[in-house]
């Protein structure tokens, strides 16, 4: 199935003989319609990183945010990696985000192997009781008591186990698994293999790309969570990087430094927050290339079959 | 396929024997469960607050407080019905839906029919790796790049004055607010949204564009005929789903911007209910406002996958 897609999405490059030539005037719509599009997520990412490097001299010479380059000064982020609110929130979020992606892939994994064989004790009513979830709406002000209730308000681990399990992220390695060929399966259990030891030795290792899509997609949303530490995190010390982005960027508190020597001349506070902005964007970005030609196989699969 | 996808071969063995072969599998599911169990349908059954006149301080942990809590039937309801600023939330919700529906979701389809008409190969993944990055953006860091481009302090603002002209901030006006975030989800989800009509424009049979285009049919007549009815059922499937989730529009979005362009423009169903339950304490009168926002979302999906049926599209899910 995957493979059969994999190289139906692969057009053909060259144009077929029975299509008209293209226009010039509708080649260069549709050039510029593309390049406007590109550019309008190149160019924010561009300056804020311009920005980010800029000196003082440079931010005041363009009058704000810098699109050209002159020098590059790192002042601001030996500022914001040199103890304080930002490099706390930087921790802080690192953890959330490994400690969660591991929760998640655990669970997730587990619970889409053990709903993998159609016909298995309690198949369809447990697969039921997960995709009930599409349709029935927990409520902010009743998750928001649960979560309190069980004290977590202040724990990290508010910010994990309401949205460690999603389903759909189960439907796409579910729907996967059970592409696996059975025989495969089946050779291994005559062989007196146990459902845990098929998982781990047979499986998983067929399985990495879906693992690494659905691995990405949990960790994007560990590291942008900032809702749940609206709700339930007030304590300043344990608060994620987007909180910081928040309080920083946009309600423009100035961010505290613990680290500098006294007397450290302090970088243009532009540059930064758009450090800020940086470092809030940078394991995204750095990730997403190595785990992105995946993706279109990945969801597409589980659209299909979910 | 395994002899154990049968129904009619299950049913022979035995419980007792199915119960030794699957435990396992019970066991692997159960973590999973039990989240699902304390964080998705705990909450759900925990709407019953709505019904309540719930008082935080009654017990000791919310548990106690909602057995301590009064019973008050309807009460909550009659208020949230009768209150203004609740209706004005509605108001705001479908109004944003309506314009997204017309603003935002054909532009995925566009771009996609575009992406596709790209021959270069490596062009065009460079494209769709640029494109997708943004989904993977907080709301807090997408609501940043429009302030630092399009607020007052922004860039644009800088480029205009030095220009000598007036620069407008859209960042603070709530007569473009709903411009403002329509331009906000497109810059962050056009590009995304176009992967999975990507993937049905692939599974459109190139004999079709062939033959049309051997019967002289142009490449605006083959889009029409051709390409369009080829996505139609994704179309369908997504209008479904917008539908159902009318009285969603997105929530850290607006919470993010409620306190820069006002409530009037910025309040929606989802944010109202986080001012009036956590910000302020009436649990009982927010829950209620979620309560109905689920309810009313559960009878959209349905009657939106009842019309699928019935325009003969094969919906969400089918009776089977």
């Amino acid at each position: 199935m995957s493979v059969q897609l994999a190289t139906k999405l692969r057009k053909p490059s060259r144009r077929p003989a029975w299509e008209e030539k293209p226009t010039p005037v509708g080649l260069a719509v549709k050039g510029l319609v593309l390049t406007a599009v590109v550019l309008a997520v190149l160019v924010p990412l561009w300056t804020v990183v311009v920005t980010s490097l800029s000196s003082r001299q440079t931010i005041n010479e363009a009058g704000g945010l810098v699109m050209i380059p002159k020098g590059i000064d790192a002042s601001a982020y030996v500022t914001i990696f040199s103890g304080g609110t930002v490099t706390k929130a930087l921790w802080i979020s690192t953890l959330v985000t490994v400690a969660g992606t591991a929760v998640s892939l655990l669970l997730t994994v587990l619970a889409a192997y053990g709903l993998s064989r159609p016909g298995s004790l309690g198949h369809r009513s447990l697969l039921f009781y997960f995709l009930l979830t599409f349709l029935i709406y927990p409520g902010l002000v009743p998750s928001y008591l649960v979560v309190t209730g069980l004290g977590l308000k202040d724990s990290l681990w508010s910010l994990i186990l309401p949205t460690a399990v999603s389903v759909f992220n189960l439907v796409v390695i579910r729907a996967f698994f059970q592409a696996i060929p059975q025989e495969l399966l089946d050779s291994a259990r005559i062989d007196g293999a146990g459902e845990l030891r098929i998982l781990i030795r047979i499986v998983l290792p067929l399985s990495k790309a879906v693992i690494a899509v659905v691995g990405l997609f949990y960790a994007v949303g560990y590291w942008n969570t900032w809702f749940n530490a609206l709700l339930y995190i007030d304590d300043n010390d344990k608060f994620p990087i987007q909180r910081i982005l928040q309080s920083i960027v946009l309600q423009g508190q100035s961010p505290t430094f613990s680290g500098l020597p006294v007397g450290t001349a302090m970088p243009p506070t532009l540059a930064v927050k758009m450090a800020v902005v940086v470092v809030a964007v940078a394991p995204i970005a750095i990730v997403y290339p190595f785990i992105q030609r995946h993706f279109v196989k990945g969801v597409i699969l589980g659209a299909i079959k979910g | 396929m395994s002899a154990r996808r049968k129904p009619s071969k299950r049913h022979r063995v035995p419980f007792r024997a199915r119960l030794r072969r699957d435990w396992p599998l019970l066991l692997m599911t159960l973590p999973g469960a039990l989240v699902l169990l304390v964080f998705h349908y705990l909450p759900a059954l925990g709407n019953v607050v709505a019904f309540q006149d719930y008082n935080p301080f009654a017990g000791d942990s919310p548990l106690q407080a909602f057995l301590g809590s009064e019973w008050i039937g309807f009460a909550n309801f009659e208020n949230l019905f009768s209150s203004d600023a609740f209706w004005e939330s509605v108001w705001n919700t479908l109004s944003i839906t309506a314009f997204q529906l017309v603003f935002f979701f054909p532009l995925p389809i566009a771009l996609a029919i575009l992406l596709n008409s790209v021959l270069s190969t490596r062009l065009r993944s460079f494209i769709q790796t640029v494109v997708y990055l943004p989904h993977f953006f907080s709301w807090v860091l997408v609501v940043t790049f429009f302030v630092q481009m399009l607020g007052g302090a922004g860039l644009l603002a800088q480029e205009m004055r030095e220009a000598g002209l007036q620069p407008w901030n859209i960042m603070t006006n709530p007569d473009t607010f709903i411009i403002l975030v329509t331009a906000e989800s497109v810059w962050k989800d056009v590009g995304w949204g176009t992967i999975i009509f990507l993937a049905a424009l692939s599974t459109i049979d190139t004999d079709l564009y062939e033959q049309s285009a051997v019967d002289g049919a142009s490449r605006w007549r083959r889009l029409w005929h051709v390409t369009l009815p080829g996505l139609r059922p994704v179309i369908v499937l997504l209008l479904i789903l917008r539908l159902g989730d009318a009285l969603s529009v997105g929530f850290e979005q607006f919470i993010l911007q409620r306190d820069a362009v006002g409530r009037g423009a910025a309040e929606v169903l989802d944010t109202f209910v986080y001012y009036h339950a956590i910000a302020t304490g009436d649990y009982g009168f927010g829950a209620a406002a979620g309560l109905f926002k689920a309810a009313i979302g559960l009878v959209l999906i349905l009657a939106a996958n009842k019309m699928a049926h019935l325009l003969g599209e094969r919906g969400i899910y089918s009776k089977s």
